[in-house]
């Protein structure tokens, strides 16, 4: 058994960085990230975590900062949000190309314009092609449990990629809950001391890193990187099973399934609303509505055989998305399941974009999505994308028009 | 599932008191979630800032509307903002004023009230208004719902040692010093 603490997500962050012993740490601070710098100096003027902090100028330096680190045979971590991800954008694709095991917190929060500081994904979702792997969390302790598990799946072998630690903010940076802390010792057993080889700063042995790239070769190096990708699919799911067998947590590997054995409708989401999704989920049930979720955990690579598995079994597909994708007008992960059904027959799907701007994702917004979706599982006909906030809503008139009016007064 | 909103301004403490809350729920076994709700941040301004108190995990990720109780750390917000909105049946009410509230002044719902003058005791002990933790205290008497030595060692372990000595002063304060009212009995006798 580990220490139980309450930590907030940023705290929960920090964490599992000490846990990790990472040797480097660069970052800047930027809300809703802030508090994470905070408790890394903190930690390291403590001495609990036995690592150099740099203090960086901007984003763009911190994650340079980190990129020499490796070379150099370093543990790093560093995180960021919003804004300080746009400034750090050119270092950010270099690390992925470069294969640099680096683990960034990735505070989610909504990009600017229109000025704005609070939460949503929107700046996780624009760089989901820069090649680094994005693993979404629904809790603090997932949060914690995740950057020890980024490192061992970061730095195997065959994956070499920089794995995003995405956890929203303020729903889940500035939110305080119960986490188990694990226990150092075991910690350590499961994740071993790093061991980077294909690139090196050695002065007895120099080597040229980046160098001027032709095309057949580019093509090799995104060829490697996708293949990288894929396998990272397996690795993922390793680290689950280690984990579970370690510390009796189970997150989730590629996504999180809720319910789904026998439903005959889904919500899919990703981040903080997929917690009130499982309590508006169990309470939908009690009213004979048998609807399940699918969490999806990791962003890149998708888990395209797991999502066209457990989906088309289902009758309709609710996605709740608190981003927006510009190729449709739908949220990505509307957009994203439609991609890995391709040509293969799916259940019709609707979209619901909510919580954008900070906005909370609430229990009704929930409970009338799933209302809905089990409707269009029905024959019903609806929208195909549902603004909360913006489009009226209106469930009753819905179960008015629905075969099963026994659900009424359900909401 | 309980839930509680705070309601303070911007420098009263009110984030702090809900994680202070936070931990001395799950000090005694419990599991708790505190959720600040941030808004334009500026000293002074009205904030809201919520706790979910439960024996089992806490799975929801949302704001508190529907409140079991109220903790108002201002007492200048009661007259200001709709601050009872939303409160369930068997509620609670933990107000920072020096003035005499009846139950028939305030929603029907309410059925604990308790009244303290934190302005006050915040100016002996703080010498400012800080009031998060004499309320806390308030409300441990009234509802019950944690214990005052819980809280003063939550005090101890979590707060910056310079401000733990007035601060385990000021729940203690709050816990002895609580007026508390309730609809069933028509005065509860302060322990």
């Amino acid at each position: 058994m580990g220490k139980i603490d309450v930590l907030n997500g940023n705290k929960a962050a920090a964490w599992g960085a000490k846990l990790s012993r990472v040797s480097l740490l660069a970052a800047y601070p930027i809300t809703p990230q802030t508090p994470l710098v905070e408790y890394l100096a903190t930690f390291v003027s403590d001495g609990e975590i036995d690592a150099d902090l740099v203090e960086v100028e901007s984003e763009h330096t911190a994650l340079s900062v980190l990129q020499g680190g490796v070379f150099a045979g370093a543990r790093t971590f560093t995180g960021t949000s919003s804004q300080g991800l746009a400034l750090m954008y050119e270092p950010y694709i270099r690390t992925s190309t470069m294969r640099l095991p680096i683990v960034m917190a990735l505070v989610t929060r909504e990009v600017i314009s229109p000025q704005t500081v609070w939460g949503g994904q929107q700046d996780a979702i624009t760089v989901r092609e820069a090649g680094w792997i994005q693993i979404w969390c629904e809790s603090n302790q997932e949060v914690l449990d995740t950057v020890i598990q980024a490192y061992k799946i970061a730095e195997n072998k065959g994956v070499l990629l920089p794995v995003n630690v995405c956890y929203d903010g303020f729903s889940l940076s500035h939110m305080a809950e119960r986490v188990d802390i694990p226990e150092q010792e075991i910690v350590d057993t499961f994740l071993p001391k790093p061991d980077i080889t294909h690139v090196k700063l050695d002065p007895e042995e120099p080597m040229a890193v980046d160098p001027l790239t032709a095309g057949p070769m580019l093509t090799e190096y995104r060829h490697k990187q996708v293949t990288a990708m894929k396998y990272a699919r397996e690795v993922i799911e390793e680290v689950r099973q280690e984990w579970l067998q370690l510390f009796g947590r189970d997150h989730g590997g590629m996504v999180d399934v809720y319910r789904m054995e026998d439903a005959e409708s889904a919500i899919v989401c990703m981040g903080s609303p997929a917690g009130t999704s499982r309590v508006a989920i169990d309470e939908m049930r009690e009213h004979g509505i048998k609807v399940g979720m699918v969490r999806i955990r990791v962003l890149r690579p998708f888990p395209i055989e797991e999502v066209t598995q457990l989906l088309s079994q289902v009758k309709a597909i609710g996605t709740i998305d608190r981003n927006v994708s510009f190729a449709a007008g739908f949220g990505t992960s509307y957009l994203e399941l439609k991609t890995a059904f391709g040509g293969k027959t799916m259940p019709p799907m609707i979209d619901f974009i909510g919580g954008l701007g900070g906005s909370d994702v609430t229990m009704d917004q929930i409970k009338q999505a799933i209302v809905i979706t089990q409707y269009v599982g029905q024959g019903g006909q609806y929208r195909d994308v549902t603004w909360f906030g913006l489009d009226e809503v209106n469930i009753q008139e819905l179960f008015e028009q629905s075969p099963q009016e026994e659900k009424e007064g359900i909401l | 599932m309980k839930q509680i909103r705070f309601h303070g301004r911007g420098g009263q403490g009110a984030v702090m008191a809900s994680e202070l809350l936070c931990h001395a729920l799950v000090h005694e076994g419990n599991y708790g979630q505190s959720i600040p709700a941030y808004g334009f941040e500026r000293r002074g301004a009205p904030l809201e800032a919520f706790v979910k108190l439960d024996d089992k995990p806490i799975r929801e990720r949302t704001q508190v509307y529907e409140p079991d109780g109220i903790i108002v750390l201002d007492s200048s917000l009661i007259a200001q903002l709709p601050v009872f909105n939303g409160i369930q049946k068997d509620g609670f009410a933990i107000l920072n004023t020096r003035k005499t509230i009846a139950l028939d002044d305030i929603p029907q719902e309410v059925v604990t009230l308790a009244t303290v003058d934190a302005n006050r005791i915040a100016l002996d002990v703080f010498h400012a208004p800080i009031t998060n933790t004499i309320l806390l205290g308030a409300f441990a008497q009234a509802t019950k719902l944690v214990s005052l030595q819980s809280l003063s060692e939550c005090i101890e372990s979590n707060f910056p040692r310079k401000i733990v000595e007035k601060n385990l002063v000021a729940v203690a304060r709050g816990y002895h010093e609580v007026q508390v009212i309730s609809r069933n009995t028509p005065l509860r006798k302060v322990d």
